[in-house]
Parts: C-alpha cells; sequence; structure tokens
C-alpha cells in the first residue's frame, strides 16, 4: 500500500539557515559587492533587493581531480566521418561540441562570477552591518519609561472623579427593582383586592381600610430603599502601559552657500539618506526637518533642499538656532529621538564659529541622541571645524569627519556610526 | 498485446490524491506481474521551492547545515527564476520505506511517469543491486541524518559556528577519498549510534594518546626504528584514516569527520551506478506505463504526453551538437536495457555470438541477475552489445598530450566494437575518473608529517585544487603533509608540502 503525503504546507524555509551560513560566509565579498552597487546607483533605490555577483573561485569547493594532461581515451556518440585511425586536430580548450567534455574530471573551472540575488531585507542588513548609533544600547537601557494610561473596564472603588454615571445608575435602578419585587407583587394584589371590594360593596365597605393601611404601609417601605447606595458606584478603571518611544526625528542642515556646488550637494544628499535608512530600521516613525542656510536659515521641504538655489554668505549659526528652536517647540518632552547631521564645506564667517560651537554643546547636544558633522572639502580644515574639534572630546554624542569625494562617503558613514558600546 | 476493453483510468492533467491513488493501484499491479521487489513506497508532494530546498540538501529529506548547501540552494533558485532550467520531476530516496517525491506543478501524466519510474525502477534497483545492499542501510539512513545533524548543531553551540564550519569544509575537500570500496561497514542505527558514541568518543582518543605517548623507556635500535612504517598497509581512505589517527583532533570533530565519511559512503554507490539505476528506472516506466496503455487503462493523449517528455530524456545529442555533454546516462542505460531484452527475447546470430548465454533466455531472470550484480564500469564491459554501439555511432578517441593530434582509435565496426566498450567501460571506472590516493607513511619517530601518496595514471596531474585540498589535510592532520607522486616507473616525487606546526594549547 502506498502511503501519499502532502508536504506542501510544511515549512518552507528549510534552506534557510544554510543560505544564511552562506552569507555569513562570504561576508567580505558580499559587503564589497554590495557597497559597489551602492556607490554605482541612485540612493532612492537603496530601499530593495539587489543582485550580488562574487568572484566564483572564493567559493569553490576543492577536492582531488585529474587535471588536463596526460593520456585520456574517451567514447563519444554521433560518429559521422571518422574510420579508425584517423587523426584530429585538437580542438580548442573549452571549446563546445567537440570531444574532451565526455570525463567529469576534465571539467574546466569557470572563472565566471557567482551570480545571485539578495532580498531587501539582506541586502541592507550588509548595508547596516555591525553599524549602530553610537549610544544607542546605552540610552535604549538607560531610557525613561514613560507610560500612557488606558481604560481597563470598571471597577467598584476609586475616585469620584472617575465616577461612572451611567454604569452607576443602572445598577442602583436595578437593585430597587430586585429589593422592591416582593413588595411590588404585594401591593399589585391589594390594589385588584380593593377595586373587587370596592365594586362589590362600594367604597365604605369595612373590609377595606385595613387593606388601604397595608397598601400605604408597603408604598412607604418601597419608598425607603435607596435611591443610591455606594454599593452601586462603579468607577472607570484605567491602566498604565510602557509606551514604548519609537520615534525618532532626524535634522538635516546642509549649508547652501555659494561654495556649496552641486557635487558636494549630492554628496550632502547621500549622507542625510544613509542616516534615514538607518533610523528607518531602528525607529517607527521618523521625521525630518530640513534646514537650509546660507546667512539666514530656512525650514523648508525636501524638494528645495535638495535641489533648489541660493547663494550668499554663510552663517552656520542662523541654522544651529534654529533647530535647537525647534527642538523646544515640536520635540520637546522626551518623546523624541533626536538626530542631528550637518553638511558644510567648513567655510563659515569668521566670527560666527565659536558661538556654532557654543551653541552645540549647551542648546543642542544635550538633548540629541547624536549630532554628526561632516566636513566636504577637499582642502585644509577650515574655521568650522577648528572650532568643532574643541567640542570632540568633551562629547560622547558628537562626531566630525572629512570626506572629499563620493567614494568617500560610504567608510565615512560606517566610521560615524560604527559601535560605541564602551 | 491486444487491447482489452477495460475501464481506462480517468484522464485529467491537473492530479488529484485519488488520482494518483488510482494511477499508482494500476502500477504497482503490473509492477507486481513483472517481479519487481521493492521497499514499501511513500510518495510525498512537494512545492518547487521544497524540491529546491531537497536539492541543495544533496536530495536528503533531512541534512546538516553547512554553506555549501546554501550555495547550491542560491544557483538553482537563480536558475529557476529566471526560467534557465527546470526542476527534477523526482528526487527518490534510498531509504526504507522508499521516498519519492512528486513536484506539485507536475500533471498527472507526469505523476504517473514519476511513481513508475521513481517508486518502482529505482526503489527495486535500491533493494536489489549488490553495491547499495552493501554499502547502504536503507532502514538507517533518515535516523542517521537526524543524528548528524543534531550533533553537528550542539557542536555549533558548544564550539561555535566558524570552528565547526572549517572542520566541515576539509572534510568536504576529501568526501570522494573518504569512502571504504572492499568492506563493509558496520550497520548504523540511531539507537546504536547514540549509545555507542560516548564509548567512541573515550575510546578513540585513548588510542590516539597511545599512540603518540612518548618515546618508550628503552632505546630501540636505529634501523629497526626506521623500518616500521605506519600505516603498516597503505589506506584509501583519507578519512578513515584522519578520523582514527589524526593526533590533535578533539573527541567531537573525530565524530564530525566520521559523519561526514559516512554520509559519502552512503553517496558512493550512486556514483557507480549512474548508467545501470537511471537506465533501469528508465526501461521501467517505459515499460510499465506502455503494459498499462495495453491493457487499455491509459488514454492516447496521456501516452503522447508521455512519449514526448521519455524522448527528451533519452535523447543522445551527437558530438557535433552544441548541448553535448558527452555520453547521457538516461539514453545509454535505457538502451542497454531495452537491448538486453531484445537479445534475450529476439536475439540475432550476432547475439548469439556475443552473448551466447543470454540470448534467447528468460528476459526477466536476466534483467534480474544484471540488475544485482553489476555496475556501470561491469555492466557495460558485460552487456554493451555491437548493435547499441552501432545505434549511438559510438567512436573511441585517443588524447595524448604528446602528440600534436588526436587519433580516432576505434569506430562502431567490426574491429572496433571490443576497443569501444573497453574504453567506455573504463570511462565508467571510478578507478580511472578520479586520481588514486593513499596515505602511505607517517614519521612516528619524526615530525608527525603525513605523506599521501598519488599513483600516477596514464601521466595525467591532479586537478588545479590540489593546494586547496593539501592545506585541508593540513589542518585536519595537524602537522606537516605531503604529497608525493608515484610514476608508473616506479619514480616518486615530492609535489606538495603544506607546513604546520601547530601544538595543542595544554
Amino acid at each position: 500500500m502506498v502511503r501519499i503525503i502532502d508536504r506542501r504546507y510544511d515549512s518552507k524555509k528549510k534552506s534557510a539557515v544554510n543560505r544564511q551560513r552562506f552569507m555569513r560566509r562570504f561576508k567580505q565579498q558580499i559587503r564589497k559587492a554590495v557597497s559597489d552597487v551602492i556607490s554605482g546607483r541612485s540612493i532612492r533605490d537603496i530601499d530593495s533587493g539587489e543582485e550580488i555577483s562574487i568572484p566564483a573561485r572564493d567559493l569553490n569547493e576543492p577536492h582531488f581531480q585529474q587535471g588536463r594532461g596526460g593520456i585520456w581515451e574517451t567514447v563519444h556518440s554521433g560518429n559521422d566521418q571518422f574510420s579508425s585511425g584517423d587523426l584530429i586536430n585538437r580542438p580548442p580548450p573549452g571549446g563546445g561540441g567537440g570531444s574532451g567534455g565526455g570525463s567529469a574530471s576534465n571539467e574546466g573551472e569557470s572563472e565566471d562570477d557567482f551570480v545571485f540575488q539578495l532580498s531587501r531585507e539582506e541586502f541592507l542588513d550588509v548595508f547596516f552591518d555591525d553599524l549602530e548609533l553610537p549610544n544607542l544600547v546605552r540610552t535604549h537601557l538607560a531610557k525613561l519609561v514613560e507610560y500612557k494610561t488606558q481604560r481597563a473596564g470598571f471597577t467598584s472603588d476609586g475616585v469620584p472623579a472617575n465616577i461612572n454615571v451611567i454604569r452607576s445608575m443602572r445598577g442602583a435602578l436595578g437593585r430597587r427593582l430586585a429589593l422592591g419585587a416582593p413588595y411590588a407583587s404585594r401591593i399589585h394584589e391589594l390594589k385588584a383586592e380593593i377595586e373587587r371590594i370596592e365594586d362589590a360593596d362600594g367604597a365604605d365597605s369595612p373590609e377595606l381600610p385595613p387593606l388601604r393601611d397595608e397598601l400605604a404601609r408597603l408604598r412607604l417601605k418601597i419608598e425607603a430603599i435607596p435611591f443610591i447606595d455606594s454599593f452601586d458606584l462603579r468607577y472607570n478603571n484605567r491602566t498604565k502601559v510602557p509606551k514604548p518611544t519609537t520615534s525618532a526625528v532626524m535634522f538635516c542642515l546642509m549649508d547652501v552657500s555659494g561654495s556649496m556646488d552641486e557635487e558636494k550637494k549630492a554628496t550632502a544628499k547621500r549622507f542625510f539618506m544613509l542616516l534615514y535608512l538607518f533610523l528607518l530600521r531602528t525607529y517607527e516613525h521618523i521625521e525630518v526637518v530640513f534646514i537650509r542656510h546660507h546667512t539666514i536659515a530656512r525650514e523648508v521641504n525636501e524638494d528645495d533642499f535638495f535641489h533648489s538655489r541660493e547663494s550668499g554668505g554663510t552663517v552656520v549659526s542662523s541654522a544651529l538656532i534654529m533647530m535647537r528652536d525647534i527642538i523646544r517647540e515640536r520635540f520637546a518632552g522626551g518623546g523624541w529621538n533626536i538626530y542631528g547631521a550637518q553638511a558644510s564645506d567648513g567655510d563659515n564667517w569668521e566670527n560666527d564659529s565659536p558661538g556654532c560651537r557654543e551653541l552645540l554643546a549647551t542648546g543642542i547636544l544635550p538633548f540629541c541622541q547624536y549630532f554628526a558633522y561632516i566636513e566636504i572639502t577637499p582642502g585644509e580644515p577650515q574655521n568650522l571645524w577648528r572650532e568643532y574639534q574643541k567640542l570632540e572630546d568633551g562629547q560622547h554624542n558628537f562626531a566630525m569627519q572629512r570626506i572629499e569625494q563620493m567614494g568617500d562617503i560610504y567608510p565615512v558613514f560606517r566610521e560615524l556610526f560604527k559601535k560605541n558600546l564602551a | 498485446m491486444k487491447k482489452t476493453a477495460k475501464k481506462p483510468l480517468r484522464l485529467s492533467s491537473e492530479w488529484s490524491f485519488e488520482l494518483i491513488d488510482e494511477y499508482h493501484r494500476e502500477i504497482a499491479r503490473v509492477a507486481h506481474d513483472f517481479g519487481l521487489d521493492t521497499y514499501p513506497i511513500q510518495v510525498e508532494v512537494i512545492t518547487a521551492e521544497q524540491m529546491m530546498d531537497a536539492y541543495a540538501s544533496v536530495g536528503m529529506p533531512v541534512n546538516y547545515h553547512h554553506w555549501s548547501f546554501g550555495k547550491q540552494f542560491l544557483s538553482t533558485e537563480k536558475g529557476y527564476r529566471r526560467g534557465q532550467m527546470g526542476l527534477a520531476y523526482e528526487i527518490v530516496i534510498n531509504s526504507n520505506p522508499c521516498i519519492a517525491y512528486l513536484m506539485e506543478e507536475n500533471t498527472m501524466t507526469m505523476q504517473a511517469l514519476v511513481i513508475a519510474h521513481a517508486a518502482y525502477g529505482h526503489n527495486s534497483f535500491f533493494k536489489g543491486n549488490y553495491l547499495f545492499r552493501t554499502w547502504t542501510n536503507a532502514d538507517a539512513i533518515v535516523d542517521y541524518l537526524l543524528f548528524a545533524r543534531s550533533y553537528i548543531a550542539q557542536c555549533e553551540e558548544r564550539y561555535g559556528v566558524d570552528e565547526v564550519e572549517l572542520l566541515l569544509d576539509s572534510c568536504h575537500a576529501l568526501m570522494n577519498v573518504g569512502v571504504d570500496r572492499y568492506k563493509r561497514p558496520p550497520k548504523l542505527s540511531m539507537a546504536k549510534e547514540k549509545l555507542r558514541q560516548q564509548d567512541r568518543e573515550t575510546y578513540l582518543q585513548s588510542q590516539v594518546n597511545e599512540l603518540w605517548r612518548t618515546l618508550p623507556a628503552f632505546a630501540a635500535p636505529e634501523g629497526q626504528a626506521s623500518e616500521r612504517r605506519f600505516p603498516p598497509e597503505p589506506e584509501e581512505n583519507l578519512l578513515y584514516f584522519i578520523e582514527k589517527n589524526a593526533p590533535l583532533l578533539e573527541p567531537w570533530q573525530r565524530e564530525v569527520v566520521r559523519i561526514v565519511r559516512k554520509i559519502a559512503q552512503y553517496f558512493f554507490p550512486q556514483r557507480q551506478t549512474q548508467v545501470m539505476n537511471e537506465g533501469w528506472a528508465t526501461f521501467w516506466h517505459y515499460t510499465l506505463l506502455n503494459r498499462l496503455y495495453d491493457e487499455g487503462f491509459l488514454a492516447d493523449s496521456f501516452m503522447l504526453e508521455f512519449l514526448q517528455s521519455h524522448t527528451n530524456v533519452v535523447y543522445q545529442p551527437a558530438y557535433t551538437e552544441p548541448w553535448y555533454r558527452g555520453v547521457n546516462p538516461y539514453a545509454l542505460g535505457f538502451a542497454m536495457w531495452q537491448d538486453i531484452r531484445r537479445i534475450c527475447e529476439n536475439p540475432t546470430d550476432e547475439d548469439r555470438r556475443w552473448f551466447p548465454d543470454i540470448a534467447g533466455s528468460n528476459w526477466l531472470e536476466t534483467f534480474d541477475f544484471a540488475m544485482r550484480n553489476f555496475k556501470d564500469e561491469s555492466f557495460v564491459a558485460q552487456y554493451l552489445s555491437p548493435k547499441v554501439i552501432r545505434d549511438f555511432r559510438f567512436f573511441a578517441v585517443f588524447d595524448d598530450d604528446r602528440e600534436s593530434k588526436l587519433k580516432v582509435s576505434a569506430i562502431h565496426d567490426e574491429s572496433g566494437y571490443r576497443r569501444v566498450r573497453e574504453m567506455l567501460s573504463e570511462q565508467y571506472n571510478l578507478g580511472n575518473r578520479e586520481p588514486y590516493i593513499q596515505v602511505w607513511n607517517v614519521d612516528l619517530r619524526g615530525d608527525r608529517s603525513l605523506t599521501i601518496r598519488h599513483h600516477e595514471h596514464q601521466r595525467r596531474p591532479l586537478g588545479p585544487s590540489t593546494d586547496e585540498v593539501m592545506k585541508h589535510v593540513a589542518r585536519l592532520w595537524g602537522f606537516t603533509v605531503r604529497l608525493e607522486t608515484l610514476s608508473p616507473d616506479g619514480k616518486v616525487e615530492l609535489v606538495q608540502e603544506s607546513r604546520i606546526e601547530k601544538r595543542r594549547v595544554a
């Protein structure tokens, strides 16, 4: 007898572990392939899977084999022209069709790349591999848990402010009906009796007064049942549940003064995008605030932030002041994880830079999870860099880097956000 | 045979469990008439994705985890997703009960073909052929794989994934030189394995410690010491030798080596019976379904679809065609089994000359004998008839890298039949296809270095990945490893040396 088993609904991901092992094993190659891919395409597409190729020679599994050379005598099919003793020119190695393919050990090693598809998750995983925002874990552990209250039915005790009137009155009514029920039915009987006697003997019948007395007494009894008792009171119940802070706000600050050309802006944009993607993985909800500045700062939408052109001098502090004010107005109260990212070419009005440092140290960093500054310049560090450098030592949540060209972004990004759990 | 008026089986391109059951019942009946002896059958219906999973774990229902299986899965998946390749219609596992996977996507015709091919063809071959009977234990394999997987998972927990992975890499590199060819392996069973595993650990370790104990108290005479060789006989199963003798392996590492060795051994017969086994299964699906058709169970449309895929399977391209990849084992095997039947039933004069003992005999008995007692190499040498050689237009090409031209050494003519047959048989001889490698010596008194000897055959060198393999051997052995080549004229030459000096941290 045959047994037929339907396995189609069994777990489908039997090879998932092997796949992970593969990823793990070729982490270096995959990582390199991923970073090549990223530099090659628009950052907007980063949120999707990717076809990755890694050199096949890295994943060969070696075996003892026979190599080419020596004497081989092989049998092939489809003889159409040869007789025994014929001499044939040696076919070019690897050429299709001809002899040489007949023996398993003769198979040459193909040097083609091994190409496979990374899912979106795997792609981003590699991308963010071992990145973690500094102090993230620490603040996570130390984070004050916020509570919110939510309804949880009704209870029989509580404070007067929480009395639920409808529930309480409903209870009282029910109690009154229940307690009065025996009297009510007796009253009903008495009424019927009185009516009957009145009909038969007239209203003066001597049988009536005792009945009327009893009726009055019963009515008094019903009225004596308390209208509402402490026993009837119901209170709205509320419980506290911890509220995870899953919101983050990211401030993008960019210098759009004349000295920032398109290329520098594009570099800055990559930087912001990468930060955004990382936050996307950590937080459920992310607000992004774009602040651009030359001599004055303006909050703009994303499109304007990257695309519209302005020019003029540079006063960095204008943007920092704006950021500080926005934090105070909109993101105060601990419900937000605040991240700042500033990109500039470092060219600032000389007298403004010390003020910037001051602003950062007192007005912004204390509220931020992290603030990163990148200076996009091929030349010498500018005055802003020097001022910020004074900050760098004292602050655990501040980091700065200089990058020169597009290709530097990825390593810089890793450097900026690499694990800092100590 | 005349068509009898039986009620044909319902025809539908969509399969259902009831239909599979009906078709199976008829196939089983006919197979029984032909006297096919099989393990009980377990048919499992799976999806394409599960089929890829099965591919990735070398066709087994369970296996331990390793990156190479993931690689296999990724490349199968890629090929399949892009439509570059179809998946096999079936996978069959040499176990008791015999598990045959049917893919969900197959039509009813294909399911019937697969049942006939796998559940009766392969299954009876697994049960009957001497190699499978000798080297595999169908009752225990699934349990053993379960044991292997959980054991390796435990090791990963205890010693780290990386450590285990390195070890498995090294073992896999030696898989094809990790099989016994001549000894009977002990039977495996889940319960016994578990019980004995602990004992074995301690015992093996004590043996090894004994072997490597410091020099004896008395000073042996010089000459005597240098004459003693270890191992006394060369050992061709490298994994076995390492499992038993590698000085620095931990007990769990020995067990892992053993697991890989056992699994290599399990697949060993399959590598030696491809032509026979596939040919046998193809012959039987062809014969069984044709018999059902003759009896009137199968509709014409069923047969058309069936014959189309059958023809694809047994197609042998000529050497001039771009998709020529050597001899197709399905084609050769099917043609040979068909031919044996023909020789038994309608022998020609030529057949009587070539096969006096089977010409005109009972074909079922001849089949049974051939199936049970041969492997590809001997099967071709014994049964390849001039007619099959002519049909395939076989020719042998002699390739000596010292000559500038190749030479056609034999073709399908009276003077060439024997030569072609001999060459084709050689081509299926595993001993010729793979280099012959033995553990030759261990320098017990010196640096504990291991010497491996490659017996050169037809001046064929070792392949390009040999250096890599030697590094793996060195990792397992723990001391310097040398590879020598012994040429046919008796000259020994050192090919490669992997130095390693690692001491166990006490």
